[in-house]
């Protein structure tokens, strides 16, 4: 059961992400990511990640999908049909990324992994836990870290994205 | 003898010409000319100050004038080879710094007058004040090197002030002609001075001219082709000489330079730079009469000869009259070579150097007046031919008198200051070289007549159309004008040989009166042919000249010199020499350069692609290369 | 850990997703559609730590909490990538690629 809905999920998401890469408009193209993201929520899930389940729903699917989807209906008439490469370009490419596949994949399966049969659940207290712990593994200070560079982030995007003093100085000039 | 406060006389024009330059546009005219007169009076009074110490008071020593010198080390080569700076006092740099102050000291007074009313009035001053300031540092000069700058530096400011009136293109051709011709000669200077202190260890003119010294004694010790190396120095030298006192054939550049101003051409290419070349020679008399048993001064001699033969014959045809001073004083100029390469050194048999030296002196006051005279009938009748000149002598007394005296000044008749100094030169010509001598007369009586033929043709005769009323040129012209009458009157009388000799004993000369008597009469001959021709205005100078007719036409065409030299700078080294290398350069030197930059654009081009700018690319090169690195370590590795 | 899947099926998905984001990466014009190759890139990333996680480390938490921060990191990276393409939006009226050219100079 839990092996077909892997499938399905895998099969989606491969297919969902080569439709987000080259559909020719923008905003199919945003849900299509939406849509990747979700399957790899539905990943989390399968694998018993709750937790991560749900931030990736929450902040991926909801929160990064709802700001692109804003600048794309900022930035773009949405019947916009984007410009591609040139096909000799996209076939190179192809061909490059399917070489690194070929190389990425020999090399996983050449390696055998060691892997432990025990099956456990990851509870949310564990993680918060872990996350605040400021004994031996606990990782505290790259949670600080990761908050200030957060909100050293959302300063740095608002006053990009307001702009305003730049348009006063091209306003003074002559 | 002190002879510091003879420093002050060069410097003192220096610092008018850097005043007047730096202050160029905020200096009144009125200011700049009484600053120029000003600055020059004080350094006259005291270079008469110090002719007046050094010959009467205290140069002489046991019957000899001591060469006296100050210098500082300026730049040292090896403890013997050095290049000084400093002054050196000696008869003959005396006697210049007296020409030169006389002189210019009454082209200053002209000037302000001449020049009134000129835009570039200050800028005229500052020019002449430099010029006087080189002059000075040339005949104070200890040593080769030394003179050679300030060579150079009357060089520039000539150059200046022949190409004064800028606009003008013939001024601005004149100047280049002037300065190209005198570098060309200087670079022989340049090679003989390097020669000299190549083989003898030293610059300095004390050291070279004792007839003691090693320089002179050990003469013969370095031979090259066939002279001593020390013969083909002088020669270099003589032909650096011969550049800047027009000798033959280098002469062309002098009577272009009459594109300057007329006071210009009377300090300048009459009276002080010109006789540079002579100056040389005699400063260097000793090293010149020594060496070679006075090969070069056989060479100074006939050179000499020619040019004042040369530039007499041309003068007689040349229509304008500045050109005529200026063949005049071609002409002169070779007198004096022809007296030093004609004289003897010690004793009575120096009397050619002395008589050279005499002539320099003399021919400096009524050439300066002949040309400040011209310059005044220029300032009246707006024209420098003698087709717009005639029957001036009514309407400029004063400018009448005076051109006349010096125009009897330089034909040699007596009492004058022209009869004493050139007979000296005929009477050594005479004891040395006939053939010389023979020469020399003729011209005497050549220049007495073309004097007189340009000084009939302005102020008698008819008067001709005039767009004003020629009136007497105002004091600041005449009052020159009048000393140097006088003193064209006086100098003559002067016992030079007394001062100036080369071995620095004075002796009594004595007139010869068979050979003066011979002198004077065939430039009273002169006159009297003059007198017949041009007196009055008839067809005798248009009959003569259609008889002479092809001579006529080759004197009045300076016998093609110029469009010789145009012929083969033009013909032969533009369009043989350097239009070749010129193609070789542009096409071969040039295009490997081209092609090279050509070739760097080109691949440049070729190659920009790569550095697109785009992220994209970047991240395409990357990632392909780490696949490509993946690869080689999964397959090739192993 | 899911029944009858192995950590190979997985890690091979992740890298097929991955090697698409690269492709949309260097094929698209677009700064939007670029951003949104990355996001799928880091996307691809994450799941491997939390799989390695799962697979062969079950009882220490590091793969998982690693991924939070790359939530986190990526959420801040595309706040401020959309900012600035909305700013370059008001400056050029364009998030072409190849309008932003000018910046190489």
């Amino acid at each position: 059961m839990e092996r077909i809905l892997f499938y399905i999920l895998a099969l989606s998401m491969v297919g969902f992400a080569i439709a987000a890469v080259s559909s020719r408009k923008m905003l199919r193209s945003v849900i299509y990511l939406l849509f990747v993201l979700v399957g790899v929520a539905g990943l989390f899930f399968l694998i018993d990640y709750n937790f991560l389940a749900a931030i990736q729903l929450t902040v991926y699917a909801g929160g990064i999908i709802v700001l692109i989807i804003f600048s794309v209906l900022l930035v773009h008439h949405i019947e916009l049909k984007l410009e591609m490469a040139k096909p000799k370009r996209r076939i190179l490419t192809g061909i490059l990324c399917l070489l690194g596949i070929g190389v990425f994949i020999s090399t996983i399966y050449s390696h055998s992994f060691d892997v432990v049969g025990e099956h456990t659940t990851t509870l949310t207290s564990d993680i918060g836990k872990r996350l605040l712990s400021v004994e031996d593994g606990g990782f505290i200070l790259p949670f600080e870290v990761i908050s200030v560079l957060l909100l050293a982030a959302m300063i740095g995007a608002i006053i990009i994205a307001k702009g305003k003093k730049l348009n006063e100085k091209t306003k003074d000039l002559p | 003898m002190n002879i510091s406060y003879i420093i002050l006389i060069p410097v003192i024009p220096l610092v008018v010409f850097l005043l007047l330059g730096i202050f160029n546009r905020k200096i009144k005219p009125s200011v700049s000319g009484y600053v120029g007169v000003f600055g020059l009076l004080v350094s006259a009074v005291l270079s008469f100050y110090a002719a007046f110490e050094y010959f009467f008071v205290l140069g002489k020593v046991d019957g000899v004038f001591q060469t006296l010198s100050e210098k500082i080390v300026w730049m040292n080569f090896t403890d013997s080879l050095h290049i000084d700076m400093g002054i050196l006092v000696d008869p003959i740099s005396v006697m210049m710094l007296v020409v030169v102050s006389t002189v210019s000291l009454m082209v200053h007074i002209y000037s302000r007058g001449y020049m009134h009313g000129d835009e570039g009035y200050t800028k005229f001053f500052a020019f002449l004040s430099l010029f006087t300031f080189s002059m000075y540092g040339l005949v104070l000069a200890t040593n080769l090197f030394q003179i050679y700058i300030f060579w150079e530096l009357v060089g520039v400011s000539s150059y200046l002030l022949i190409g004064y009136y800028y606009t003008k293109t013939s001024a601005i051709a004149a100047a280049k002609k002037a300065f190209i011709v005198t570098r060309f000669a200087d670079f022989g200077f340049l090679i003989g001075i390097l020669i000299i202190g190549y083989y003898t260890g030293t610059f300095d003119f004390e050291t070279l001219n004792n007839p003691e010294g090693s320089a002179i004694l050990n003469w013969a010790s370095y031979s090259f082709m066939g002279l001593s190396a020390l013969t083909w120095a002088l020669i270099l030298i003589f032909i650096g000489g011969a550049g800047k006192s027009a000798m033959f054939p280098l002469h062309i550049w002098l009577p272009d330079a009459m594109e300057g101003p007329t006071p210009v051409s009377a300090l300048i290419h009459a009276a002080t730079m010109v006789v540079a070349g002579v100056f040389l020679v005699a400063r260097l008399f000793p090293m010149y009469y020594f060496v070679d048993d006075g090969f070069v001064l056989q060479i100074v001699a006939y050179v000499g000869a020619f040019s004042a033969l040369f530039a007499a014959i041309i003068a007689i045809t040349q229509t304008d009259i500045k050109r005529v001073l200026a063949f005049s004083t071609m002409s002169q100029l070779g007198y004096m070579m022809l007296g030093l390469g004609v004289s003897g050194f010690e004793g009575h048999s120096g009397v050619g150097y002395m008589a050279s030296m005499f002539h320099l002196f003399t021919h400096a006051m009524f050439k300066a007046l002949l040309f400040l005279g011209a310059g005044s009938v220029i300032h009246a009748v707006h024209s420098n031919f003698l087709k717009d000149m005639g029957g001036l002598r009514k309407y400029m007394p004063i400018t009448n008198i005076t051109f006349l005296i010096a125009a009897l000044a330089i034909a040699g008749v007596p009492p004058l200051a022209g009869f004493w100094s050139k007979d000296e030169i005929l009477v050594a010509a005479y004891e040395h070289n006939r053939l010389i001598y023979y020469i020399g007369v003729f011209v005497a009586g050549l220049t007495a007549f073309y004097m007189f033929r340009i000084y009939f043709g302005i102020f008698w005769g008819k008067d001709r159309l005039y767009h004003h009323k020629p009136k007497e040129s105002p004091l600041s012209m005449t009052f020159p004008l009048l000393v140097l009458a006088f003193l064209s009157i006086t100098v003559g009388f002067i016992p030079f040989s007394e001062f100036v000799t080369p071995d620095k004993m004075g002796f009594t000369a004595h007139l010869n009166y068979p050979l003066a008597a011979i002198a004077s009469a065939v430039g009273l001959i002169g006159i009297a042919t003059a007198w017949v021709f041009y007196k009055k205005e008839n067809q005798l100078g248009d009959i003569w000249a259609n008889r002479f007719g092809m001579l006529y036409k080759w004197t009045s065409n300076k016998f093609y010199f110029d469009e010789i030299y145009m012929f083969i700078a033009k013909k032969i080294f533009f369009k043989r020499v350097s239009e070749p290398f010129a193609k070789f350069d542009r096409k071969y030197v040039d295009g490997t350069m081209v092609g090279i930059g050509n070739t760097t654009v080109a691949t440049s081009r070729k190659i920009k692609g790569l550095q697109s700018g785009r992220v994209q690319d970047y991240a395409f090169a990357f990632i392909g290369g780490a696949v490509i690195i993946g690869l080689i370590f999964i397959y090739l590795w192993t | 850990m899911i029944e009858g899947i192995s950590i190979y099926d997985i890690l091979t998905l992740t890298t097929i997703l991955f090697f698409i984001g690269v492709y949309g990466f260097l094929t698209r014009k677009n700064l939007i559609s670029i951003l949104i190759s990355v996001e799928m890139i880091l996307n691809a990333s994450v799941v491997n730590f939390v799989v390695i996680n799962k697979y062969l480390y079950p009882d220490i938490l590091q793969g998982t909490l690693f991924s939070i921060f790359i939530i986190a990191v990526a959420a801040a990276e595309t706040a401020l990538a959309v900012a600035i393409i909305i700013n370059l939006y008001r400056q050029i009226s364009s998030v072409e690629v190849k309008d932003t050219e000018v910046m190489k100079f």
